[in-house]
């Protein structure tokens, strides 16, 4: 495969499908609270986690959102590590596959006053806590906002996402979140890409244009084989008159006979077609 | 495992495959058609020749119809645009001419009735229809004056033509009702104050000047529509149930209204019942008739005559369903119909103005056992040879069935016009023969014994033998009969699967409340089902619990029937093959439901097990026995269910605890001031994909993205300034909660019209900036490498898929959208488009496919990508239904056949369209004009000559030894 997948589509499609996505700096440090919000002008939410053995959420903080309004909106996390009482809860809620959820509250990254910033409720999320921990704390956070810039979803994903029964040694590697935060803002969707059609057929027009040698009717450019052929034919005509129809006679069989093949020819084409991509495909099993 | 072949460099020779159309011998073949017009509102037996056979309808859906009364086909048929600007308001016939008020008094048009062209069309002046008649003058039908709400018009018959406007005086507190008129120079508008007076205005026919105002005092009288007829010469008669008496006005006299309690008459109404009054005026052009009906109680009506001014009785009928007048000549018969017993009614008919009973007048009106109760009499009398009176009928009953009738009872045929509103269907297999289904069993039952199990064998293939043997005769003694004699009937015993699964039950569910069981081949109706009680906004879901592959259970269908207001939902369930209601007892359900989920579980009895949840969100299951309940423990975990709430702009994700109660599990809200949701919709069930990537030029992979919980969440922005507004797509696994893909279409709006399957969505919105209709199609692809390639999760998909979007124009604006689908889903896929013309049109995916390049190359060639054209083409012979239209097309179902080349496909609006698809042709069905005497013929020369020069060959060699 000498070909990357992104070079492939932009060959072959015309519109990859760009979600503005803002990858944030992560602070995975492990301190809370300092440096919030003094360089950037912006203001900062909860982002909340529960993980609880008998599955009652109860949530509590994980780190702090600090979030820039405006067109260009940015998104920082700071967050501590776990304690070593969460850490064993974590690996308790793990092994008897409980969930690891997270919250964030509904707020607008555009909005320019603080009231209206923040709506009532919470946008929740979750993966398997088992997961959480085999990926070592690795996980990928998504807000998603809508047009006018409010959060109207939250995603966690871990990396890798499976969950293996691997052994997970609590002080290493539970120590400290390794977050990816990233901000999903609506992609606009392209619509029918008139212009460029109208421009590749003007630059095929003009192309004939210049070059007159296309314009050429099928007799002026074949010429020079065309009045040799004939000119064999009548040739041979000329010596045998009676010989040269029953020939035309049998070449008319010959064709039709090719004709009653075409259609089977079709239908093997369809055939084709339809099973070109043949793949073996298990029943996907969903988990619902 | 199929060999995948790879065919590259003829795209464009690919491209002239797609036709689809039919043959001129085909036609009616494969596909039938079913035209209805819709519960009728007003229908009139043509009456201008003796020997006529046409009844005109003016339905509820805006229709206006002729249907021959000997085979209940329609004769011609004009559909109007839905809503209140096609509403039909009036229907009055004279000869040959039908005029027609449309739209709250919009428009008069006349139309004629033998060919249904239109005569003329006037656009009236605006104002709210009240009434409409004949007016005649000198002895014959001139004129048709229509009264609105401030003014009456006069208009010729014959042209339309507007003869004189007259505003009404006193408009702003008169409420005009009725308009009537005796052919003597006069036309009277009707008006009242309520409780107060009644106001009686004249109008000379001439030139429209009002010869006299009059006031009456009536304090008692709410409504004239609905409580007062004219009768015998221009006498008002008006009936209060409050003081229980009728009133009288003589409109020529300046009067007042003489009361006339009922009890002088020695008549009583029921209590509770509002009397209703029903006159009869034959000819425009003469009085109306000074006998007419009292209806006191829901089964007891009165023939009453006034005869100077005072009222008579003439007969009594009780018990009596339903009344009717109907003249011929110049008589007036009044029909009457009585219950007889639970399943049938009698009709007799009287002389009206003596209220004697005609001799040899009674037919016999058996009801259906699961139908409605009938609901009006429409009587067609005609003068037989003896001058005695005979008589046709058409009943309609509640269920919107109209049966045409003739004496004694004969049923002519039946219409089904609840099948003009179809919600939702479903196509279910046919069962097996009998003795398929014993050797079916035969296998299904556990091992008893060895001896018993060989008698077993032998006995069902005995009978198999037997079946073939009759099979085999059947066909010989057809073969010998001319193919127009050979009936196809299908009865219950005829129903059994063919051979390649084509033939299934179509159970659809219509508006009325009423089910219905078709044969998908032939169209005929093979049950009828009526639910009583259905709340006329009522949302209905159809469920297959059991499928006929599972005997000796029957099949078993479900229907959720929900009151959209208090959300409090009834479940019907039935077996979907022969329509009974099944003896099984549905739970109750006391809350409202807000989610109902089939699960691919089964209980004991192989019926998959019904999720509902209610507004506690609590979670009940159907069937809810012991096993089903301790495999829901089991599962619990990996049971999730979404629910979407559009008032509040929230999704929400729950899973089944095991308990059977819920927890939250994920939470997305979108802001409702600034969109609104508009659906939710997933993948189909039913539905298989079979290769899970796509070759690229350079022979690698592309793999698809297969998340079967993928939701396409669609919405539109609450701004309709259209630089402002948008349509937005979100694309959202149904487990997680997790958004996948969101865009918004900027500059567009809806109405959205949507098909979610395999990995793409297609999705069709209005541009309002380029004011066009655009069709978009998203698609998802993992990549070059699959991320876990036995199982989807997802819990475990952490990868975001790629995705590839691209738009087009389409010329036309859509009705519906769908997919096709078959059996293993190797055909390649088509998208059927209900046009708003009828066509269906089946647009090739492969015109709808993100990939295709802008620009030529190799590779793309070799991949068999057409090259974009932002204009998506529509060939005439893409449309699947010639010429079959199918008016006000609302939606299409397609369902696999057992032939992987064949979907079955069904349009439903007011007209029923059945028909087959083949998106890739036929590849596994031999042609119709396949030559199979040729290739036996050669088979069987060549053994032959194979023999005869074998022997010969002998020969030779023998002789050869002698030498």
């Amino acid at each position: 495969m000498a070909c990357s997948l992104p070079t492939i589509i932009s060959t072959y499609c015309s519109v990859v499908l760009l979600l503005c996505t803002h990858l944030a700096l992560c602070n995975n440090g492990r301190k809370v609270g300092d440096a919030v919000d003094t360089e950037f002008s912006g203001f900062s939410v909860p982002l909340e986690h529960s993980f609880e053995v008998d599955d009652v959420t109860t949530f509590r903080v994980r780190g702090a959102l600090v979030l820039k309004p405006g067109r260009d909106p940015a998104v920082s996390l700071s967050q501590t590590q776990l304690s070593e009482e969460d850490r064993t809860k974590l690996k308790e809620v793990a092994a008897v596959d409980g969930l690891y959820r997270v919250r964030v509250p509904r707020v607008s990254l555009q909005a320019d006053r603080m009231t209206e910033r923040q709506a009532e409720g919470y946008l929740t999320a979750f993966v398997r806590a088992c997961a959480m921990v085999e990926s070592h704390l690795s996980d990928v956070i998504t807000l998603t906002t809508d047009v006018s810039g409010y959060l109207i979803g939250v995603s966690i994903v871990t990396l890798p996402g499976a969950c293996r029964g691997s052994e997970v040694e609590d002080e290493v590697d539970l120590e400290a979140f390794n977050t990816t935060l990233s901000v999903m803002a609506p992609g606009s969707a392209p619509g029918p890409e008139t212009a460029l059609f109208i421009e590749r057929l003007n630059v095929e027009m003009e192309k004939k244009l210049k070059n007159p040698q296309e314009q050429k009717s099928f007799f002026a450019k074949y010429w020079m084989y065309i009045v040799p052929l004939v000119l064999f034919l009548m040739m041979s005509g000329a010596q045998d008159q009676s010989g040269g129809g029953a020939s035309g006679g049998a070449g008319n069989g010959g064709l039709t006979a090719s004709g009653c093949d075409i259609p089977l020819g079709h239908r093997r084409g369809k055939v084709t077609e339809a099973s070109s991509l043949i793949f073996p495909f298990p029943d996907s099993s969903s988990s619902r | 495992m199929a060999i995948s072949i790879i065919t590259g460099g003829f795209s464009v020779f690919l491209l002239c495959h797609f036709a689809g159309a039919v043959f001129e011998d085909q036609v009616g073949k494969f596909d039938w058609r079913q035209q209805y017009a819709g519960k009728v509102r007003f229908a009139l037996f043509d009456m201008h020749v003796q020997s006529s056979k046409k009844v005109l309808m003016a339905t509820e859906k805006n229709v206006f119809a002729s249907v021959n009364t000997r085979t209940g086909d329609l004769a011609w048929r004009h559909v109007d645009s839905t809503g209140p600007e096609g509403n039909i308001d009036s229907l009055l016939l004279h000869g040959q001419d039908a005029v027609l008020v449309v739209g709250d008094g919009r428009l008069l048009r006349s139309w004629d009735i033998n060919v249904g062209g239109l005569n003329w069309e006037m656009v009236l002046d605006t104002g709210s229809f009240q009434a409409a008649s004949f007016v005649g003058h000198l002895d014959s039908v001139r004129y048709v004056a229509v009264l609105k709400k401030a003014a009456i018009s006069l208009h010729y018959l014959s042209n339309g033509h507007q003869k004189w406007l007259e505003n009404l005086p006193e408009s702003d507190s008169v409420q005009y009702q009725a308009v009537y008129s005796e052919g003597d120079g006069e036309v009277y508008a009707l008006g009242l104050v309520p409780n107060s007076h009644i106001y009686i205005v004249a109008f000379s026919v001439e030139d429209g000047e009002i010869i006299k105002q009059v006031t009456v005092e009536a304090p008692w009288l709410s409504d004239l529509g609905a409580n007062c007829v004219v009768v015998g010469q221009g006498v008002l008669m008006c009936v209060d149930v409050a003081t229980l008496s009728l009133y009288t006005l003589d409109l020529h006299l300046d009067s007042e209204m003489t009361q006339i309690p009922l009890q002088t008459l020695e008549l009583e109404v029921s209590p509770g019942f509002q009397p209703v009054l029903t006159s009869t005026q034959p000819n425009a052009a003469q009085a109306p008739l000074s006998e007419f009906f009292l209806q006191l109680g829901p089964e007891h009506h009165l023939l009453l005559q006034l005869k100077d001014n005072k009222v008579v009785t003439l007969r009594d009928f009780q018990p009596s369903l339903l009344v009717s007048f109907a003249t011929t000549g110049e008589k007036t018969v009044a029909a009457v119909m009585a219950t007889k017993n639970t399943t049938a009614c009698t009709i007799i008919l009287y002389s009206a103005d003596s209220g004697r009973r005609l001799l040899d007048t009674t037919l016999i009106f058996t009801m259906e056992p699961n139908g409605g109760k009938p609901e009006r009499l429409y009587i067609q009398a005609f003068l037989k040879k003896d001058d005695s009176v005979g008589y046709r009928v058409m009943v309609q009953s509640e269920d919107h069935t109209l049966t045409f009738m003739q004496q004694p009872g004969r049923v002519m045929w039946t219409r089904e016009e609840a099948l003009s509103d179809v919600v939702t269907m479903e196509m279910v297999d046919l069962p097996l023969t009998g003795t398929q289904a014993e050797l079916e069993g035969e296998f299904g039952k556990k091992a008893d014994g060895l001896c018993s199990m060989v008698l077993k064998r032998l006995s069902s293939q005995l009978t198999l033998l037997q079946a073939w043997m009759g099979h085999l005769w059947k066909l010989f003694y057809d073969a010998r009969k001319p193919r127009s004699q050979v009936k196809n009937d299908v009865t219950m015993e005829t129903l059994s699967r063919d051979e390649f699964n084509l033939q299934k039950m179509m159970i659809m569910v219509t508006a009325s409340g009423k089910l219905f069981g078709i044969d998908s081949k032939t169209g005929t109706i093979v049950w009828k089902h009526y639910l009583e009680n259905v709340p006329a906004n009522a949302a209905f879901k159809l469920m297959v619990q059991r499928t006929t592959a599972h005997f000796p259970h029957p099949p078993q269908c479900t229907l959720l029937i929900k009151d959209k207001d208090t959300g409090l939902g009834v479940l019907h369930v039935f077996n979907p093959i022969f329509g009974k209601k099944s003896h099984i007892t549905p739970p109750s359900l006391p809350q409202p439901i807000l989610q109902s989920l089939l699960l691919p579980i089964m209980d004991q009895d192989y019926a998959k097990v019904l999720l509902l949840i209610d507004d506690q969100y609590k979670v009940s299951a159907f069937p809810s026995t012991k096993n089903v309940l301790q495999q829901l423990q089991e599962m619990a975990s990996s049971i999730f269910f979404y629910l979407a709430d559009p008032s509040q702009g929230r999704l929400a994700g729950y899973r089944l605890l095991t308990d059977l109660s819920t927890e939250l599990l994920w939470e997305v809200v979108l802001p409702v001031e600034v969109q609104k949701i508009l659906f939710v919709k997933g993948k189909r069930g039913n539905e298989h994909v079979h290769s899970q990537g796509r070759v690229m030029g350079d022979r690698s992979v592309l793999y698809k993205y297969l998340n079967p919980n993928l939701l396409a969440v669609v919405t539109e922005s609450t701004d309709p300034h259209p630089e402002r507004s948008f349509v937005g797509i979100l694309l959202i696994d149904g487990v997680t909660g997790r958004i996948i893909h969101n865009a918004v279409q900027r500059k567009a709006r809806g109405p959205v019209h949507l098909v979610h399957s395999e990995n793409w969505v297609v999705y069709k919105y209005w541009s309002s900036k380029s004011r066009r209709n655009e069709f978009s199609v998203l698609e998802l692809y993992e990549g070059m490498e699959l991320y876990n390639s036995t199982v989807f999760s997802s819990l475990d998909r952490p990868h975001v898929p790629q995705v590839l979007q691209q738009s087009y124009i389409f010329p036309t604006s859509i009705s519906t959208l769908e997919a096709t689908l078959t059996e293993k889903g190797i055909t390649s896929r088509h998208l059927l488009v209900g046009l708003p013309s009828g066509a269906i049109l089946s647009l090739p995916k492969m015109f709808l496919d993100p990939r295709r390049p802008e620009i030529v190359t190799e590779q793309s060639r070799e991949e068999n990508l057409i090259p974009y054209a932002p204009e998506m083409p529509i060939r005439s012979e893409w449309f699947i239904n010639y010429n079959q239209t199918v008016a006000r097309v609302r939606g299409i179902y397609t369902a696999p056949s057992g032939l992987e080349s064949t979907c079955l496909v069904v349009a439903y609006g007011l007209d029923i369209y059945q028909t087959r698809v083949y998106p890739s042709k036929q590849f596994d069905v031999l042609k119709d004009d396949y030559d199979y005497m040729l290739i036996s013929s050669v088979l069987f020369g060549l053994f032959f000559a194979t023999m005869i020069s074998k022997r010969l060959a002998e020969v030779k060699l023998l002789n050869r030894a002698w030498r």
